[in-house]
């Protein structure tokens, strides 16, 4: 009999958090805002960790149902969730980088107006997020997944006076909303052909189908439509137009959700999903080519972005790019792996990047930063780990688990040298444009406005209203933000130490079911992973890594000669290469391509048909018309009651004639 | 043949009466041509045998109700007629619609066979009456005792003078 | 041996000429006398049917018909006075207050 875990209340003590902010809040003092959420916050983790401890101890999936929720014919569908590998490994990175970031947050956004309402956000998100990963159905997450684009929504639009803070936050919940159409459709047809929701039966029916045309078409419909879902949640081209916007938000959100844990619902998804993949060949070469391009793509543009935020935004579009490479080989505990190492190094890095721009008030170009190292030099030293880490050096974290992806994307049967080569090339890219990202903000002169002595009144703070500037000079930030840095950087350095393979064996019950007790029974035809199938190699893992570690420092070597060497190179070569630089810069002009293709056709044919044509001609014009034709119609009937004897008797007499007309007539007939 | 005969006679007084109180401009013309026309109507009612109904016609008809309305004409001094602004529907559509329909009624009378009557068929002897009004319909007519007590009671309140009622209302305040 | 559907012609052109006097009078009393002819268009037809089906319960009827045409017009003079001496005319077309 397997204990009762009560996971359901992990999810919901944030929530009593957030609700306790967001209804109170307003009249609360400031340590009792931060007491409300780091507690409840807190205690989440606190439960995760005990989960974890006895976690050896489970059987596994463990089930915990708490409530019936739909009931229609055969559908049931009920709030339940469910533990195992998988869900503690994103319950542990949720709740701890969640914690770390609520900390931070404290000293980030003290001196902003609505403190309370960024709490209560903030729980609020860690509910939805910590529902998603432990739901045990689809429905139940997909509650969490809508959840978490509503949380992002008031995130992003936090500073919602600033125009151009509430247009992200529109853009990214459109955009994650179309996203959510294809997940639905998705979910319908599994309604459809497998008669419910919950994951375990869900692929006991897909393992039980018998491989027809019919069937492939059926399960690469609902992987594609599934992988729709994901590339607005965690974007992916083409719908990742909203991640950069996004960066409007203040640094914790981005670090948060739009690093950490959010984007990376997609992936956990895709990786949940991964019996439905594994049967439809065609929609996992689909994840793993969006995947790959989406990784190169992203990170060309990252290498000409000027804002240190959106730097680290294409940054993580190209890495989450990785992960769903990863999947799309068949390697999804790989793609797992990546996704807890990144969550660890971009978490830092935004974070980094906060406390940069909180260091010399308020600015985000990289234009105007430069020789910080000496000035704020504890958020220089875990900025610099994590630096090493996404660029894949050894022994930093994220060399462990991007080589493994590599690795796969070469050997698995899934997999081609295609996808290895664009994946050591991104590498390259992302060592450039971290290590330039470095060189720019530490290194170098001071080419800012602040100065570090004397009072200054105020650079203009574009990340803050009320951040005033009586932080006179450049300053490291206070200790409560440089902990969770920190601690940070140590599992960035430490985190990948674990292993590819025995993170893999950790997570082969989940995504190798084969021998493992379950309750699926005997009905075990899940497709066998492609570790012991590794094809035939030209080439050894050994010599892959090295490629990949060469390319690692290429990237390292490039930007010391462009940003540390010889700084007037960049504009002679981007002079250089002309349009091409300018398109590059410009993000592809992707933005504006969506805007003709859709945006513009979308308001102009809302305005047009929809609002003067339907809603004013038609709907409203029916009801003035009906509320005129009562008007007139009740206008000439008034003359009946003129008050004149011998109109009503004419009347009178008029309907007696016509009566006894009537009676006549029928009646002689 | 000479029931038929004095049908129409009697019929042709009838409708002349009726026609005059049309015509004619002074109301106490109109009251008596419809004296006339009550008169002529009584001698209808004797040719069909009710000779109470008849005798009845002429004295409580003729003889109380149309000297009631010439007394109120006299009384009210109502001289002549005015033309004033009349109602459009009523002569537009009341009288044309009326004889239209009466004519259809007339025309689908006389093209019905209904069979006849004969003269004195039915006697309406007081007697016979009597039973019936006595037996059968002593409900009816002591409510109708009932109705003629409150019509005078009505006719007396509403025809009072006002002086009469003005003090009774200052001696009630 | 008078055809029964004679009678009720005559009985129809008194009442129509009934209602017509209604329509066209604009003496008030006219027009209750239009009224009162109508009345008795519909007792000729009364007794001719009564004649008819021999049945005497159809006299009878006019007997109750006379007797509240008696009380109806003692009434309605009654109100025809009031009226009368409240607006000061008898033209129907002046006694128009509910008008609009």
């Amino acid at each position: 009999m397997t204990a009762n875990l009560h996971l359901w209340l992990i999810p919901l003590l944030p929530l009593i958090g957030a609700a306790i902010n967001g209804l109170l809040g307003k009249k609360f003092s400031r340590p009792a805002i931060v007491a409300v959420a780091l507690s409840f916050c807190g205690a989440a983790f606190a439960m995760a960790l005990w989960i974890a401890a006895q976690f050896s101890s489970l059987l596994t999936p463990h089930l915990e149902t708490l409530a019936s929720w739909l009931r229609a014919g055969n559908l049931q569908i009920d709030f339940a969730f469910q533990l195992d590998q998988l869900s503690l490994i994103m319950l542990l990175v949720v709740t701890g980088v969640g914690f770390l970031i609520h900390i931070y947050s404290v000293g980030y956004m003290w001196e902003e107006g609505g403190f309370y309402r960024f709490f209560s956000y903030l729980n609020l998100f860690m509910f939805f997020m910590l529902t998603l990963v432990l739901a045990s159905n689809y429905l139940v997450m997909f509650i969490g997944w809508e959840g978490v684009g509503l949380a992002s929504y008031l995130l992003i639009g936090f500073w919602f006076t600033k125009d151009s803070a509430a247009s992200a936050g529109k853009k990214a919940f459109i955009v994650n909303r179309i996203g959510d159409f294809g997940f639905l459709v998705g979910l319908f047809l599994m309604i459809k052909h497998f008669g419910s929701l919950n994951f375990d039966q869900v692929f006991f029916s897909v393992g039980r189908l018998p491989s027809t045309p019919e069937t492939t078409a059926l399960l690469t419909s609902i992987g594609l439509l599934l992988m729709v879902g994901a590339c607005g949640k965690s974007a992916q081209i083409p719908l990742y137009v909203w991640l950069p916007d996004a960066m409007e938000g203040p640094t914790p959100v981005s670090a948060l959700i739009h690093a950490a844990t959010m984007v990376t619902a997609g992936v956990y998804m895709v990786a949940r999903s991964h019996v439905i993949f594994e049967h439809a060949p065609l929609a996992l070469m689909v994840v793993a080519i969006i995947g790959t391009l989406t990784a190169l793509f992203a990170a060309t543009i990252g290498i000409c972005q000027t804002d240190i935020k959106k730097v680290l935004a294409y940054s993580t579009i190209s890495q989450l790019g990785y992960m769903f490479m990863a999947c799309g080989v068949g390697a999804f505990s790989m793609g797992i792996f990546h996704l807890m190492t990144h969550a660890f190094f971009k978490g830092l890095l935004f974070l980094a990047a906060g406390s940069v721009i909180h260091s010399i008030g308020g600015e985000q170009d990289m234009r105007k930063m430069g020789g910080l190292r000496t000035k704020i030099p504890w958020t220089f030293w875990t900025m610099t780990a994590a630096t090493f880490a996404i660029s894949g050096f050894w022994p930093f974290a994220g060399f462990f688990s991007k080589d493994a992806i590599l690795w796969k994307a070469y050997s698995s049967p899934f997999g081609s040298w295609v996808f290895w080569f664009i994946g050591v090339f991104t590498a390259f890219l992302t060592s450039f444009y971290m290590f330039r990202l470095w060189f720019l903000t530490f290194f170098g002169e001071y080419r800012g406005e602040q100065s570090h002595a004397e009072t200054h009144a105020g650079v203009p703070a574009p990340h803050g209203d009320g951040h005033d500037n009586e932080h006179h000079g450049i300053h490291e930030s206070p200790k409560v933000m440089l902990i969770p840095l920190v601690i940070l950087a140590v599992l960035s350095v430490t985190g990948g130490w674990i292993g590819s393979e025995r993170f893999d064996r950790f997570l082969s019950p989940v995504f190798h079911p084969g021998a493992t007790t379950a309750i699926l029974g005997e009905a075990q035809t899940s497709v066998e992973p492609p570790q012991n199938q590794d094809k035939e190699h030209g080439a050894s893992e050994g010599l892959l890594t090295t490629i990949s570690i060469l390319a690692a420092f290429l990237g390292f070597g490039l930007a010391w000669l462009f940003y540390h060497q010889r700084p007037q190179l960049p504009e002679e070569i981007a002079e250089s290469l002309g349009g091409f630089y300018r398109a590059v810069a410009n993000k592809y002009y992707v933005d504006q391509l969506y805007a003709i293709l859709f945006v513009t056709p979308l308001i102009d044919g809302s305005r047009d048909i929809l609002w003067h044509s339907v809603d004013q001609d038609v709907i409203d014009a029916t009801v003035n018309s009906s509320a005129e034709g009562a008007e007139r119609v009740s206008d000439s009937l008034r003359h009946m009651q003129s008050g004149n004897l011998r109109s009503y008797a004419g009347w009178v007499a008029l309907g007696a004639a016509a009566v006894i007309a009537y009676m006549i007539w029928t009646g002689v007939r | 043949m000479l029931h038929l005969i004095l049908f129409l006679a009697f019929g042709a007084v009838c409708v002349a009466g009726a026609v005059n109180l049309l015509v004619q401009r002074h109301p106490i013309n109109s009251a008596l041509s419809l004296v006339v026309v009550m008169g002529a109507l009584a001698g209808e009612y004797l040719l069909l045998g009710a000779e109470f109904l008849g005798a009845i016609q002429v004295i409580v008809y003729a003889g109380a109700i149309m000297v009631l309305f010439v007394f109120v004409i006299m009384l009210l001094n109502a001289g002549e007629e005015e033309r004033t602004k009349g109602s459009r529907v009523a002569l537009l559509f009341g009288v044309p619609g009326m004889l239209a329909g009466s004519l259809l009624i007339a025309w689908v009378l006389l093209h019905s066979d209904m069979g006849s009557v004969e003269v004195g068929a039915l006697l309406g002897s007081p007697k016979a009456i009597a039973r019936l009004l006595f037996h059968d319909f002593l409900l009816p007519f002591e409510v109708t005792s009932v109705l003629v007590l409150i019509a005078i009671m009505g006719a007396v309140v509403l025809a009072a003078r006002s002086e009469v009622a003005q003090p009774k209302q200052e001696k009630e305040n | 041996m008078v055809p029964l559907s004679y009678y009720l012609v005559l009985s129809g052109i008194l009442f129509a000429s009934g209602v017509t006097g209604f329509l066209i009078k604009r003496n008030l009393i006219t027009i209750f006398m239009s009224i009162e002819l109508m009345l008795n268009g519909v007792n000729l037809s009364f007794v001719a049917f009564a004649a008819h089906w021999q049945k005497l319960s159809g006299q009878v009827f006019v007997f109750f018909v006379m007797v509240v045409a008696a009380a109806e017009a003692a009434v309605g003079l009654a109100i025809i006075i009031s009226v009368f001496r409240t607006r000061q005319t008898l033209n129907v077309d002046q006694v128009n207050l509910l008008k609009l």
